[in-house]
C-alpha cells in the first residue's frame, strides 16, 4: 500500500453540461479500479449518485461546453465549491461537436426543426419557462469560469483519467503523457 | 386506451399551484428534470418531464461529407455510441450501394452491437438502477448509488463493473476504441478480428454468460420477493413498437417494424425500415424539446407507444439462443397470456436480453468469418438511405439524403429515447398520483418519481441532440408498383 495515501478521504464531483456523457462512460472505463476509487473518494455531486447540488469538494470534473442558462448556473456553483476544477474531454475544453451549431442561426434552427418540418403535431417552438434559454453560441467552459486542468481528447481514454485522477490524489502534479495524451 | 392518459399533463389553474422541481433527474444518462405542481391539499395536479437542451444535429450535419457521417454522430450519445454508428452506417449503405454487406463484414457488425448491448444493459442495471432495486426507493440518499452497492453487495457490484467492462472490450476490439471507435464504414468495416482477440474473448465468455443468469435471477428474485410492487408501480397500458428479425426472432441488427396494441393484437408487421415516415408521426409540445412520436394510423391520444426490452421481449416470437429463450418463455407465462406493461418489468426484460447478447457474442466469437479478409463491398449510388436498428432503449432510425457532391443534404433520426416519451411522463403521472399526492413531499417520495423514469433507461443525451424531422414524402408508383418519381417537402 502506498503509505502517502491521504487520512482524509477527497471529495468528487462531476457532471455533464453540453456533452454527450461519452467522458462519464471513459470515467467508467476505468473498470475495477473503480471501486478501488471509491475507497479513496467521496462521490458529491454527479449523474452516478442523487446529490443535486454541488457541496464543498476537492476535485470537480466538467464534461461539456456551456450551450444554456443553466449550464452556467451549474458551472459557476462547481467552481464556488470545487477545489480543483478539470475540463475534461473536447466538449469542455472547446466546445466540441455540439459548437458545430455556432455558424448557425439558431432561432432559425429552433424555426426549421419545429415549425417548417412537415410531419409535425402542434407547430410551435417549444418555450415553456421550465426550458433554460438555449445560448446563441456554444462556448468552452474556460470563458466562463477559471479551469485548473484540461485533460483532451474525445473522450480521454479510461487509463488517462486514472492516472490523473492517481496523481492528484497522491499530491503529485498531474502529468499524462504520451501515448495516454491523444486528441480523438 | 385507458382514459387516464393525459391526466395531469396540463393542469388549468397552473399559476395559482406550487411547484416542486426534480432537477437534475440522476442516475440517467443525460440532462432532464420533472416538474411538480401542487394545490393547497398537496395534491399533485401537473406532472411533466422535460428535456431541457436543444441542440439541432440535423441541421448542422447538413453540407458534411457522408463519410464523416459514422463518426460524427456517435458525438450525440456516449452511452450507446455503436448505435448510432451503426444506424448511420447502415443508412449509408444503401448511399453507397452496398445493399448486401459481406458476411464477415455483417458479422463483425453484429458482434459490435451486441457487445453494445451488453454492456449498455449491465450499466443501466447495475451502476445506475441496482440501488433502487436492493435498496428500497425511498432508502438513504447518501447509499443509493453504485457506491453503496459496492459496500453492501459487494459480489453484484463487481460483477456488474466486469460484465459492462467485458462488452467495452467487444466494442474495443471491433471499433478500435472504447468510447466513440470508428469500426464501421459504409460498405463495411474497417478491420477484422485477429485470431488472439478473438481467444481472449472466448476465454471469458462463458464466465459473462454465467453472471448474465446470476443477473436475470437477480431481478426475479427481486419481482417475486414483492410482486404487488413490481406489477402495479407506474403502470400503464400502450402499445409496443421494435423491429422483428426473420421468422419473427429477436435481432437488434436487422429486421422490419412491427407494432401490437396494449393486448397484445399486431397492428401492423414486415414495415420496411424505409417507410418509416408512413408509419410514424411526431408531436411538439411547448414545454419540451424533446417529441412525442405516435403510430400516424391511431393518432396522437391513442397511437403512442413503448419501445426498448419490455416491447421487443414481447413484440418477438422468439429469442434465437436457447437460455434467453427459455427466459422469455418464463416471462411471457408470468403475463397470464396478457402483455406485461408493467414499468418494472423492464429490467426484467433487459437482464434477458443481456444474456442473449452475451449467448450471441459466444456464437459468433466461433463463427470463421469474423477474421475473413472480404470485408468492403460497393454498388451504384442513390442518394439517400435509411438505416435502423434496436439499440439498447429501442428502435433508433437514421435518415440521410447525400448530394452528387458527396455532401449531406438532410438527416433525420429519430432516437429510442424520443419513442418513449409519452410512457415516460405517463409512468411517472401514475406515480405521482399514487404515491406523492396528498403527502408531504420527501425526498424519498421525489426519488419514486426516477425510479419509475430509471425504469426505461432514458438516454436524454440522445434525446437533446436528435429532434426528429420527418420529411413528408410522396411516391409515384407505376401500375407495376415501380418507382417513378419520389418528392419531398420541408427540407
Ligand atoms: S468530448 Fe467527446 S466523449 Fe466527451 S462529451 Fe464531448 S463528444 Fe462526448
Amino acid at each position: 500500500m502506498d503509505t502517502a495515501v491521504p487520512s482524509r478521504k477527497l471529495r468528487l464531483a462531476t457532471t455533464s453540461l453540453a456533452g454527450c456523457f461519452g467522458c462519464h462512460m471513459s470515467f467508467l472505463d476505468i473498470d475495477e479500479r473503480l471501486l478501488e476509487l471509491v475507497e479513496r473518494v467521496d462521490f458529491d455531486r454527479s449523474p452516478l449518485t442523487d446529490i443535486k447540488t454541488c457541496g464543498p469538494c476537492d476535485i470537480g470534473l466538467i464534461e461539456g461546453g456551456v450551450c444554456n442558462a443553466e449550464n452556467i448556473h451549474v458551472l459557476r456553483d462547481f467552481r464556488r465549491h470545487c477545489k480543483v476544477l478539470i475540463a475534461i474531454g473536447a466538449c469542455a475544453v472547446n466546445g466540441g461537436l455540439p459548437a458545430q451549431r455556432n455558424h448557425l442561426d439558431l432561432g432559425l434552427c429552433l424555426q426549421e426543426v419545429y415549425l417548417t418540418a412537415p410531419g409535425n403535431v402542434g407547430r410551435q417552438i417549444p418555450n415553456d419557462p421550465e426550458l433554460p434559454l438555449p445560448l446563441d453560441k456554444v462556448h468552452p467552459i474556460h470563458e466562463v469560469v477559471r479551469i485548473d486542468y484540461f485533460i483532451p481528447g474525445c473522450p480521454p481514454a479510461g487509463d488517462a483519467i486514472w492516472k490523473f485522477l492517481t496523481d492528484l490524489l497522491e499530491g503529485r502534479t498531474p502529468r499524462l503523457g504520451h501515448p495516454l495524451l491523444h486528441f480523438d | 386506451m385507458a382514459s387516464e392518459t393525459f391526466e395531469l399533463e396540463t393542469a388549468a389553474d397552473a399559476g395559482t399551484l406550487r411547484r416542486v422541481a426534480i432537477d437534475p433527474v440522476s442516475r440517467v444518462e443525460g440532462h432532464g428534470k420533472v416538474t411538480l405542481l401542487l394545490d393547497e391539499n398537496d395534491q399533485v395536479r401537473q406532472v411533466r418531464l422535460h428535456i431541457v437542451e436543444f441542440r439541432g444535429f440535423e441541421k448542422f450535419i447538413q453540407g458534411r461529407p457522408y463519410w464523416e457521417v459514422p463518426v460524427m454522430v456517435q458525438r450525440l450519445c456516449g452511452i450507446c455510441p455503436v448505435s448510432h454508428h451503426l444506424a448511420a452506417a447502415k443508412a449509408l449503405d444503401h448511399v453507397v450501394g452496398a445493399d448486401r454487406l459481406t458476411t464477415s463484414a455483417e458479422q463483425l457488425r453484429r458482434l459490435m452491437h451486441y457487445g453494445q448491448i451488453l454492456q449498455s444493459h449491465a450499466l443501466h442495471f447495475f451502476h445506475l438502477s441496482s440501488p433502487d432495486l436492493l435498496f428500497g426507493f425511498d432508502s438513504e440518499v447518501g447509499r443509493r448509488n453504485i457506491v453503496g452497492v459496492a459496500a453492501a453487495h459487494p459480489e453484484v457490484a463487481r460483477k456488474g463493473v466486469l460484465l459492462r467492462k467485458f462488452g467495452q472490450e467487444v466494442i474495443r476490439l471491433t471499433a478500435g476504441k472504447r468510447v466513440h471507435g470508428t469500426g464501421a464504414i459504409p460498405g463495411g468495416v474497417n478491420r477484422a478480428l485477429s485470431r488472439e482477440e478473438r481467444d481472449d474473448l472466448l476465454a471469458d465468455i462463458y464466465t459473462i454468460i454465467g453472471w448474465s443468469r446470476q443477473a436475470v435471477q437477480l431481478v426475479k428474485r427481486l419481482h417475486a420477493a414483492d410482486p404487488t410492487l413490481y406489477d402495479t408501480f407506474g403502470t400503464f397500458r400502450s402499445n409496443i413498437l421494435s423491429l422483428v428479425g426473420a421468422n419473427g426472432a429477436l435481432d437488434f441488427y436487422e429486421g422490419r417494424l412491427r407494432a401490437r396494441d396494449a393486448d397484445g393484437r399486431i397492428i401492423v408487421d414486415g414495415v420496411h425500415v424505409k417507410d418509416y415516415v408512413n408509419l410514424i408521426r411526431e408531436e411538439v409540445k411547448p414545454w419540451s424539446y424533446m417529441k412525442f412520436p405516435f403510430l400516424a394510423a391511431l393518432g396522437p391520444r391513442d397511437g403512442w407507444y413503448k419501445v426498448g426490452p419490455l416491447a421487443r421481449v414481447q413484440n418477438c416470437d422468439s429469442i434465437p439462443t436457447p437460455l434467453a429463450e427459455a427466459e422469455r418463455r418464463e416471462f411471457i407465462d408470468y403475463g397470464q397470456g396478457k402483455p406485461i406493461h408493467a414499468p418494472l418489468a423492464y429490467h426484467w426484460a433487459r437482464m434477458i436480453e443481456m444474456l442473449h447478447a452475451a449467448e450471441t457474442i459466444k456464437d459468433l466469437l466461433h463463427d470463421d468469418d469474423l477474421s475473413g479478409s472480404d470485408l468492403m463491398t460497393s454498388g451504384s449510388r442513390n442518394r439517400e438511405g435509411v438505416g435502423a436498428i434496436e439499440a439498447p432503449r429501442g428502435t433508433l432510425i437514421h435518415h440521410y439524403r447525400v448530394g452528387d457532391d458527396d455532401l449531406v443534404t438532410m438527416c433525420n433520426l429519430i432516437v429510442s429515447t424520443t419513442h418513449n416519451n409519452q410512457p415516460m411522463n405517463e409512468a411517472i403521472r401514475r406515480v405521482a398520483r399514487r404515491y406523492l399526492s396528498g403527502r408531504k413531499l420527501s425526498e424519498g417520495l421525489l426519488n419514486h418519481i426516477e425510479v419509475a423514469i430509471r425504469c426505461f433507461d432514458p438516454c436524454l443525451s440522445c434525446a437533446t441532440h436528435a429532434l426528429g424531422r420527418m420529411p413528408l414524402q410522396v411516391e409515384l408508383l407505376d401500375a407495376n408498383d415501380r418507382l417513378i418519381e419520389r418528392l419531398y417537402t420541408g427540407s
